[in-house]
């Protein structure tokens, strides 16, 4: 697991609302309207960094970073179809 | 009760569309071509939609395709930050189009497909549609666009499921659509033609189910229910008014693609009202909000706050009246229409739309 790297799944972006001030993740037939930390989250996703790198990476920024808890969010959003385990080729 | 900013807008462009498909969901009564907003009209709706909360943007028909100004349209709904969806039959979807499109800010494409080969399909389609969808397809996939496959099944292709699936994996879709009929416009008129079997419904499941495990991390296959054969009702629309709108060509704001059966309500039009004033105060987006519309069953229902009373537009079209229970529902008093639809039938032979 510790190999792990996510990326958003072909056409799912991170994109900020203006009308309900919230960052989102924009991707086909969905939205998902994410908190500060979530995004940040989201944001490191980018098929390189495993899942220690982007804990580490965000416990550089945020205070209080739980493994569990990213892993935790990252797991939903591979169960939502918004993020894919794994670099999967292309780069769309 | 306070509605929430709407998520998505369906914008049905036009309601030309080179396809004659007996399931079609638009009106029987099609809006004519001179009575299409114009593009300014549609750059308004996109702004104000973009300005209320609107986040997907689905631009659908009919076929898109036929209005010249679809590139203009899709580089301002992108150029608001809103997600760009294109819904098509494929048809005129040649390579330099769909690159200048998604250059433009198209995110996704969904593609309709008929059957799975090519005969059955452009019997279906009313049209020699068939042979562009490969094409279609590849173009959509060189423009590096996730590509959904739309299927709509019915007892004409239902057996061709598995088919189905191998020619969406074929297509290089990253999801698949299989969606049961629902019957509303040309498909209600359709309904006995159209009604999957029980036999054909039983036989399809272990396919989907086995093609899930199959394709998993690979092609998402999404599989929506044949409503009529369901003993509880679709959470439709995920309540009236809840998250979504329809503009149909003309400027009809519509809570959703079929409300306009409801002959009941009065529609307002964009290019008379502002569409936030529509979506929040408007006589049509708030009848049916909420709970306090309800009648018996629903209104002491447990179920009544997950499928909010099925779909307005079916107890409608189904029962006389908007405010009923979905006659899907079992516990309709109303559910006997259902029955009686579903009850084995002699294949009868298509209307196909005009």
């Amino acid at each position: 697991m510790s190999a792990w790297a996510p990326r958003l799944r072909r056409g799912a972006r991170l994109g900020f609302d203006t009308v309900r001030r919230t960052p989102v993740v924009l991707f086909p037939e969905g939205v998902l309207v994410l908190n500060a930390t979530a995004a940040a989250v989201v944001g490191a996703c980018d098929g390189v960094a495993t899942v220690p790198d982007i804990v580490g990476g965000l416990a550089g920024r945020y205070a209080d970073v739980r493994g569990d808890d990213v892993l935790t969010l990252l797991r939903g959003l591979v169960a939502r179809g918004v993020l894919r385990p794994e670099e999967t080729g292309g780069t769309g | 009760m306070t509605a929430s900013p709407p998520f998505g807008m369906l914008a049905e462009l036009t309601h030309r569309c080179p396809l004659h498909c007996p399931y079609c969901s638009n009106p029987l009564e099609l809006v004519r071509r001179d009575r299409e907003l114009t593009t300014d009209q549609w750059r308004s709706v996109l702004t104000q939609a973009r300005a209320l909360g609107v986040l997907q943007v689905h631009l659908s028909g009919g076929e898109p395709l036929a209005r010249r100004d679809l590139p203009e349209l899709v580089g301002h709904a992108h150029g608001l930050g809103c997600y760009v969806n294109l819904v098509t039959s494929g048809l005129g979807l040649t390579h330099e189009r769909m690159a200048d499109l998604a250059r433009r800010g198209v995110e996704h494409v969904q593609l309709s497909v008929q059957a799975a080969d090519e005969e059955r399909a452009d019997i279906i389609a009313g049209a020699r549609a068939a042979k562009h969808k490969k094409a279609a397809a590849a173009a959509i996939r060189e423009a590096g666009l996730p590509l959904t496959v739309n299927v709509v099944l019915h007892r004409r292709n239902h057996d061709q499921v598995g088919a189905i699936i191998d020619l969406a994996e074929e297509l290089g879709a990253d999801r698949l659509e299989l969606a049961n009929t629902q019957f509303y416009g040309w498909a209600l008129r359709n309904r006995a033609a159209l009604m999957p079997t029980r036999a054909q419904l039983d036989a399809a499941e272990p396919v989907v189910r086995a093609a899930r495990r199959r394709l998993a991390g690979r092609v998402e296959v999404v599989y929506v229910l044949a409503d009529y054969q369901d003993r509880l009702p679709k959470p439709c629309m995920h309540g009236w008014g809840a998250r979504q709108l329809t503009v149909a060509p003309d400027g009809t704001v519509l809570p959703c693609p079929s409300a306009h059966v409801i002959t009941s309500l009065e529609f307002d039009n964009v290019t008379e009202r502002p569409l936030a004033e529509i979506w929040y105060e408007s006589s049509s987006f708030n009848a049916y909000r909420g709970e306090e519309w309800m009648r018996e069953p629903c209104r002491s229902c447990d179920r009544r706050g997950v499928d909010f009373g099925g779909c307005r537009c079916q107890a409608f079209l189904l029962t006389g009246a908007a405010e009923n229970t979905d006659p899907v529902c079992a516990l309709s008093p109303h559910h006997g229409v259902v029955e009686q639809a579903v009850a084995p039938a002699v294949d009868v032979p298509f209307v196909m739309r005009g």
